[in-house]
C-alpha cells in the first residue's frame, strides 16, 4: 500500500531544476538539470525509495557538503572523497586498499558507489544492511575516518554553516545523527549511472562495433551468472576462484555470517564504470582487465567444481579477451562520471 | 494522540453496548502511570562500578565497568487473559541513573497479575535504517561494520583475564534466526497489581548481573574474554532470558 504511493510521489516530488555557477571568478549558468529519482527502465524497483526520508534539494546539498568534507574524520584530513572520487565512479584509482587518517591502510579496495539503491546489502562482506547505516562504518573505522558520531555531532553543531543547512534541510533547529545519515543516503541514493554505452545500446540509440557485440555475446555466455545485466552483479556472494589473499587476511561473507560455506566469498561486484576503477578485486590485486581476464581464463578445476558460475565461463581465447575488455568499456557512463551535480567543482545546487 | 485515544475509548464503550461478546480488549484509562524501576545487583547486593570486586561461579575475581541493556516490549497481563502491550525501546544504564526508571502512562486500569519484559530489538528495527530517540548509534549500541544493535554490553576487569589491561568485554547482539538473542522475561505477581485511575504504581524489578556470567552458561574469563560479534553471543543471551525478577510493587495515590 505505501510502496506504490510513495512510488509516485517520488517522481512529482523531486523535479528541482538546478543553476549552478562555477567555482572560478565568473560565473557561468549551467544547463539546468533536474534531481530527482528516475528508476531506469531496465532496472528492477530499487531496495531503497527513500521512505521516512523523501529527496529534497535541501537534503542533497547537505548530504553531498557532509561526503566531501574532512570535518567527518579525526583530525580533519579524510573526506568520503578521499577515498571516493566522482571522476573513477567513486572509487579509488591506483590505491590496491584504502587509505585513511594517518594513512592507515584498511583491509579492502574502494569500490565504486553507484546504483547504491539496487543493493540490499553494502560492503564487499555484505555487513551493512542498510544505506542509512552506511556512512556510520567508514565514520569509525579506525583506518578509514576513525571517528565517532558524538563527537561528530558536536563539531556539526557548532559550525554555522551546518547549523543553517540542517535547519532548511529538516525545519528543525537540532542537528541529530539520524538527520546526518539520512542527508548523506539522499546523496548516496541518486549516484545512479545508467547511460554507458551499453545503455544506449540496449535502448536502440546506439550500435556496437563488431568486437564489443562479441564482447557481449561472450559476456553473457560466460560472465552474466554472476556479473547479471543490468545492474552487473546478481547480489550474491561467490566465489571467483582468486587465492586466499595472505596480506590481508580476509574472509569475506563469514566475516559476518560466520558460516563455513561463507569463507572467502565476496559480494560480487557491479562492473558498470569498470574501467575507471583499477586496481580491481577486494583487495585490488589486479592493475590491467588483461590480467582479470587470464585469472578467469586458467581456474584451476579445483575452484570450478562445485561452482556452476565459474563452470560456466569455460575456455577464453585471447580474442575472447581482447572483445569481452572492449565490451567492459562500453559500460563506462562518461555522463555519470562527470555528473556536476555530484562534483564540489561548483556551488552546490540551487533552485532556479 | 489524545484524539486518538478518545476515538479508542469511543469505539470501546459503542462495542461494550452494543457487542458486548466481542468487546474483549483494554479500553486506555487516563491518570494512570505505571513506573518500571531497574536495580541492578550483583549477589544480591547493589552493583557498584569499578571499585567492588566479585567472583564469578568459577572463582575468577572480576569488576564491573559498564552495564547497559535494551529493554522494550513491555507487556502487562490481565487476569482475564487480556494484555496490554507497550511497544517502545528503552536504553538502561548503570550509569544514568534516569535511564533507570521508565513511565508508562495512560495504561488500562485493570487488575494484573504478571508481566513480561525483552531484552532485544526486533529484527524489523535492525534493519529499517537509522532512528532517533533510544535507538539512535550515537549511544554505542550499534555495531556499524555489521549492522545491528548491541542489546547489551557487559564490560569490565579481571585478573584472569589475557587481554590487554585484562580487560573483558561482552557486547551480545543478533536478531537473525541462526543468532537470535532476543530474549524474554516472564514474571507473575504475587498478588495482582491493581491499577485504578489515578493511581501510579511502581514495578521494581531486580536485574542480576551476576546470573549473565554464570547461568546456566558460566563464563570462564580466562577462556571467553570478549564476545564482540554474533559468535558465541547466545551463551550470554540464555544466561540473561530470566535475568529479571520482581523485587516489590508500590502504590502511590490510591
Ligand atoms: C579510507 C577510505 C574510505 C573513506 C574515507 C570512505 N570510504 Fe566508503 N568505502 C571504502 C572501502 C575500502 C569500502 C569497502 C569496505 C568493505 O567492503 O569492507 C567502502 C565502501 C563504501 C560503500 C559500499 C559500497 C558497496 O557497493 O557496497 C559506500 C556506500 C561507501 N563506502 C560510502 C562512503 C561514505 C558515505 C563515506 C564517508 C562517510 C565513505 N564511504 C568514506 C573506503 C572509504
Ligand atoms: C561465480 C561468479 C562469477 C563469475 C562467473 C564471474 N565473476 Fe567476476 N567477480 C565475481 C566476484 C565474486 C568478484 C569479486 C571477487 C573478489 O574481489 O574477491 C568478481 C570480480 C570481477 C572483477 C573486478 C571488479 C572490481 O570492481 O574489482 C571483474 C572485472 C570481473 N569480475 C569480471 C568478470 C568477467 C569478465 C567474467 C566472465 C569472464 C566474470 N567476472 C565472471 C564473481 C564472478
Amino acid at each position: 500500500m505505501k510502496a506504490g504511493k510513495v512510488m509516485i510521489t517520488i517522481s512529482v516530488m523531486a523535479v528541482l531544476n538546478v543553476c549552478a555557477a562555477s567555482f572560478v571568478n565568473e560565473h557561468i549558468l549551467l544547463p539546468s538539470k533536474k534531481l530527482k529519482l528516475e528508476i531506469p527502465s531496465e532496472f528492477p524497483k530499487p531496495y531503497y525509495l527513500f521512505y521516512n526520508n523523501s529527496i529534497s534539494l535541501e537534503k542533497f546539498n547537505l548530504g553531498k557538503k557532509l561526503f566531501y568534507d574532512p570535518i567527518l574524520s579525526s583530525d580533519s584530513s579524510t573526506s568520503c572523497a578521499s577515498c571516493h572520487h566522482p571522476a573513477e565512479a567513486f572509487a579509488d584509482r591506483g590505491h590496491p586498499l584504502s587509505e585513511g587518517v594517518g594513512h592507515r591502510l584498511g583491509i579492502r579496495n574502494t569500490p565504486s558507489l553507484q546504483n547504491l539503491i539496487w543493493k540490499d546489502n553494502l560492503m564487499w562482506d555484505g555487513g551493512i544492511n542498510h544505506i542509512e547505516f552506511q556512512p556510520l562504518s567508514p565514520l569509525t573505522n579506525k583506518d578509514e575516518m576513525n571517528e565517532n558520531l558524538e563527537n561528530l555531532l558536536i563539531k556539526l553543531r557548532r559550525n554555522p554553516e551546518y547549523k543553517a543547512m540542517f535547519k532548511s534541510a529538516f525545519e528543525d533547529t537540532v542537528i541529530n545523527s539520524e538527520m546526518t545519515l539520512k542527508s548523506i543516503s539522499i546523496f548516496l541514493g541518486l549516484l545512479i549511472s545508467a547511460n554507458s554505452d551499453y545503455d544506449k545500446y540496449v535502448r536502440k540509440e546506439k550500435s556496437f562495433s563488431q568486437e564489443q557485440q562479441r564482447g557481449l555475446n561472450l559476456f553473457i555466455n560466460k560472465c552474466s551468472h554472476c556479473h547479471t545485466p543490468p545492474l552487473f552483479t546478481n547480489n550474491t556472494f561467490e566465489l571467483n576462484g582468486l587465492p586466499y589473499a595472505c596480506n590481508t587476511l580476509d574472509s569475506g561473507r563469514a566475516r559476518i555470517t560466520g558460516a563455513p560455506q561463507d569463507y572467502y566469498k565476496f559480494k560480487v561486484p557491479s562492473l558498470r564504470n569498470v574501467s575507471v576503477t583499477s586496481p580491481w578485486m577486494h583487495d585490488g590485486r589486479f592493475n590491467t582487465l588483461e590480467s582479470v581476464l587470464d585469472h578467469y581464463a586458467d581456474l584451476p578445476s579445483s575452484t570450478t567444481s562445485g561452482n556452476p558460475g565459474l563452470q560456466s565461463i569455460g575456455p577464453i581465447s585471447n580474442d575472447d579477451k581482447k572483445d569481452i575488455i572492449e565490451f567492459l568499456k562500453t559500460l563506462t557512463d562518461t555522463v555519470f562520471l562527470q555528473d556536476q551535480r555530484f562534483t564540489m567543482d561548483h556551488e552546490l545546487l540551487k533552485k532556479n | 494522540m489524545l484524539l486518538v485515544k478518545k476515538y479508542l475509548a469511543l469505539t470501546y464503550l459503542v462495542t461494550l453496548f452494543f457487542l458486548p461478546e466481542v468487546a474483549k480488549f483494554i479500553p486506555f484509562s487516563k491518570n494512570t502511570t505505571v513506573q518500571i524501576q531497574f536495580e541492578h545487583t550483583v549477589y544480591n547486593d547493589v552493583l557498584k562500578l569499578d571499585t567492588a570486586k566479585y567472583f564469578n561461579a568459577v572463582g575468577q575475581p572480576f569488576s564491573i565497568t559498564k552495564f547497559k541493556y535494551y529493554i522494550g516490549n513491555i507487556i502487562l497481563q490481565n487476569s482475564n487473559g487480556t494484555s496490554y502491550r507497550h511497544r517502545k525501546y528503552y536504553l538502561i544504564n548503570e550509569e544514568d541513573e534516569m535511564s533507570k526508571s521508565i513511565t508508562l502512562h495512560d495504561i488500562p486500569a485493570s487488575d494484573y497479575t504478571g508481566m513480561s519484559i525483552t531484552i532485544g530489538i526486533d529484527s524489523i528495527d535492525n534493519c529499517n535504517g537509522v532512528q532517533s530517540g533510544a535507538l539512535d548509534p550515537v549511544h554505542g549500541m550499534f555495531w556499524s561494520w555489521n549492522s545491528g544493535y548491541i542489546f547489551l554490553k557487559l564490560e569490565g576487569t579481571s585478573a584472569e583475564c589475557s587481554t590487554p589491561m585484562q580487560f573483558f568485554e561482552y557486547h551480545i547482539g543478533g536478531f537473525t534466526a541462526d543468532n537470535n538473542c532476543i530474549r524474554t522475561t516472564s514474571l507473575q505477581f504475587v498478588k495482582p497489581a491493581k491499577l485504578k485511575t489515578k493511581t501510579r504504581l511502581s514495578i521494581i524489578l531486580e536485574t542480576a548481573v551476576d546470573k549473565i556470567l554464570n547461568k546456566p552458561n558460566s563464563i570462564d574469563f580466562s577462556v571467553l574474554p570478549t564476545i564482540t560479534d554474533r559468535k558465541n553471543a547466545k551463551l550470554m543471551a540464555d544466561n540473561y532470558k530470566d535475568v529479571f525478577t520482581v523485587k516489590e510493587l508500590r502504590y502511590e495515590g490510591r
